[in-house]
């Protein structure tokens, strides 16, 4: 199956790492290549099931509804608790470095 | 005592607790003391919890005092890491998670204690449960018990490995595509994925949405359905809960496999899986057949499909889930960064290993444009057709026997490609993908190795599924060897 696939060009795994916003060193990035290919080919052979007509199922469990509840306020985490695992705050906030920079927002 | 009372299963220390020939606190030492001793070998825990222990095992021992009790009162146990304890590190074996101390209890967290149950730390694991070996730690290495030089299988190794070490008479896992079964079979123990959303999963650190269930990991079968009788139920903090009242799953547990139709499935008998191992599981089909039960061939065409749609649909879904670790809320951050952008992509960079990396890019590219249908629909679509199949299937029989793995546990370091470790999941991922139970007991050894035995049925069936495990078990002594370590 691998052999039927091009390798994934550097391109293609950029643009991958950078919809899912994590940084990859170059050496990364070129073993990603030959690794995702691979991967992609492991995957192929559902390309040889017909699905024409199949509907999708997204969890398998019938039983299973999303439970909603009354929306009525009730107890939740303190600030304090919510806060208590925060990398960088200022009083009762997180602090975040600047969204708008260099147009990359 | 003390010496003997770390292979007893949850019911006899229950019983010597209640007896009063050991204290809560003194049967809590006794395993702290053991991993004291050998854990430095077997790498089960990230953490132990004493102090919390010894909270606990105040009340414990009140209720016991005062004839309040459960089966699970009193009697300790582990934690995988990738559950939330309030005021204790739950590090999912990332350096994502390194400094995170929830707070908050995670729902079977909450259970167990309110059962009196003693927490003795939290279990090691593949990073954010995505591996097969455990090796995907960020922190350490958990070896098998039963030869050192090997894995416990994964992502719940550090449970496995923790219960048939003696380290603790059970543990909790997560089986997002046989991170329950998978190491129970390799570590010669009881490993039970109940049907999904029978289990709250409020508070499980999520990696893959529609196939995540926790499960308990225990040396006997009976343990097993006494762990299920204090987590299972609905919970209105899981939107994914089955609403159904609970039921005792010791009731029934003994009443035997006469007249049980069992389906063996060829296609879980052939390529790939070890001769040996195939052997041993029909033997133990003959066992249940001797027993009472009824076998007949089931073919399931589509479960070689089955590992192809896991290994899109859990990493699309990890992608997703694993996109809350900004670096500001909780977990990891880096401090210099000019801007939003640069700052989430070295805080992912720093806080995640190579095998969550790999499945985060892999499911995004599988979600991205121009491929979703190619992929993502295409294996929800071929998720239907299991599940079809495995309808009818459950038509024509009440259990599916299997074996759990294509082969015994394999040596540290030995499999470093990615799609060979997948393998390893080709008979646990099709319950998953089918939101079905699944249960792995030990039905033998190959060079002084455990092979696991793999029991399906159709959803809710846990009392069939323990039913049958009790009867095979009981049947076999399988259950009361255990390593020399």
């Amino acid at each position: 199956m691998t052999d039927q696939l091009q390798r994934l060009t550097e391109d293609e795994v950029r643009r991958v790492a950078k919809l899912c916003r994590i940084g990859l060193s170059d050496e990364e990035i070129e073993r990603l290549r030959g690794e995702m290919t691979s991967l992609i080919a492991e995957v192929s052979v559902l390309q040889s099931i017909n699905t024409i007509g199949i509907e999708p199922t997204g969890h398998a469990v019938e039983e299973v509804h999303s439970v909603m509840r009354d929306d009525t306020p009730r107890i939740a985490l303190s600030v304090v608790d919510v806060l208590s695992n925060a990398p960088r705050r200022e009083g009762d906030y997180f602090r975040v470095p600047a969204v708008m920079d260099n147009g990359e927002g | 005592m003390a010496d003997q009372i770390h292979y007893q299963s949850v019911r006899q220390m229950s019983d010597a607790l209640l007896a009063k020939d050991i204290s809560v606190i003194e049967l809590a030492d006794a395993h702290f003391e053991r991993i004291e001793q050998i854990d430095d070998r077997v790498g089960s825990y990230l953490a132990v919890t004493p102090e919390r222990a010894r909270e606990q095992a105040t009340t414990a021992q009140a209720s016991i005092d005062s004839g309040n009790v459960t089966p699970l009162t009193g009697v300790p146990m582990q934690l995988k890491d990738n559950l939330a304890t309030r005021g204790i590190p739950t590090t999912c074996s990332s350096l994502m998670l390194e400094n995170f101390v929830p707070p908050y209890d995670s729902t079977v967290t909450a259970s167990l204690a309110n059962t009196g149950a003693i927490l003795l730390g939290k279990g090691n694991m593949d990073e954010f449960a995505m591996g097969s070996s455990t090796e995907t730690s960020a922190y350490k290495l958990t070896r098998n018990p039963w030869d050192l030089s090997r894995v416990p299988g994964g992502s719940s190794g550090g449970p496995a490995a923790a219960v048939a070490g003696g380290l603790a008479p059970y543990s909790l896992g997560s089986d997002t595509g046989g991170s329950i079964r998978q190491p129970a079979s390799f570590c010669g123990i009881v490993g039970l994925k109940p049907t999904y959303g029978l289990v709250s999963r409020f508070g499980l650190i999520a990696f893959a949405s529609s196939l995540d269930q926790i499960g308990p990991l225990t040396r006997t079968v009976e343990d097993a359905a006494l762990v299920m009788n204090a987590i299972a139920g609905p919970d209105t903090n899981d939107s994914t809960s089955i609403l159904r009242p609970v039921i005792d799953y010791s009731i029934g547990l003994k009443d035997g496999v006469k007249g049980l139709r069992i389906g063996v499935v060829p296609e879980y008998f052939g390529e790939g899986i070890d001769p040996q191992v195939a052997q041993l599981t029909r033997k133990a089909i003959q066992q249940l057949e001797f027993l009472g039960a009824e076998v007949s061939e089931v073919s399931l065409p589509n479960s070689k499909a089955a590992l192809a749609v896991y290994y899109i649909l859990a990493p699309s879904e990890c992608s997703a889930n694993l996109a809350r670790y900004d670096g500001v809320k909780f977990g990891f951050s880096t401090h210099d960064a000019p801007n939003m952008m640069a700052a989430l992509e070295a805080t992912r960079e720093g806080g995640f290993g190579t095998e969550v990396k790999r499945r985060m890019m892999m499911g995004t590219y599988a979600l991205s444009s121009g491929y979703y249908d190619a992929y993502y629909k295409k294996a929800q679509q071929v998720r239907t057709l299991i599940r079809r199949e495995f309808d009818a299937a459950f038509e024509k029989v009440d259990v599916l026997i299997t074996p759990t793995t294509p082969t015994t546990a394999f040596k540290l370091g030995e499999i470093q490609d990615p799609v060979v470790m997948h393998a390893n999941d080709v008979c646990t991922v099709p319950a998953n993908i089918a939101g079905i139970p699944g249960i792995s007991i030990p039905c033998g050894a190959i060079n002084g190795l455990p092979v696991g035995l793999q029991i399906l049925g159709p959803h809710l069936s846990e009392a069939t599924l323990l039913r049958t495990a009790y009867a095979y078990e009981q049947s076999t002594s399988w259950h009361a060897q255990h390593p020399t370590i």
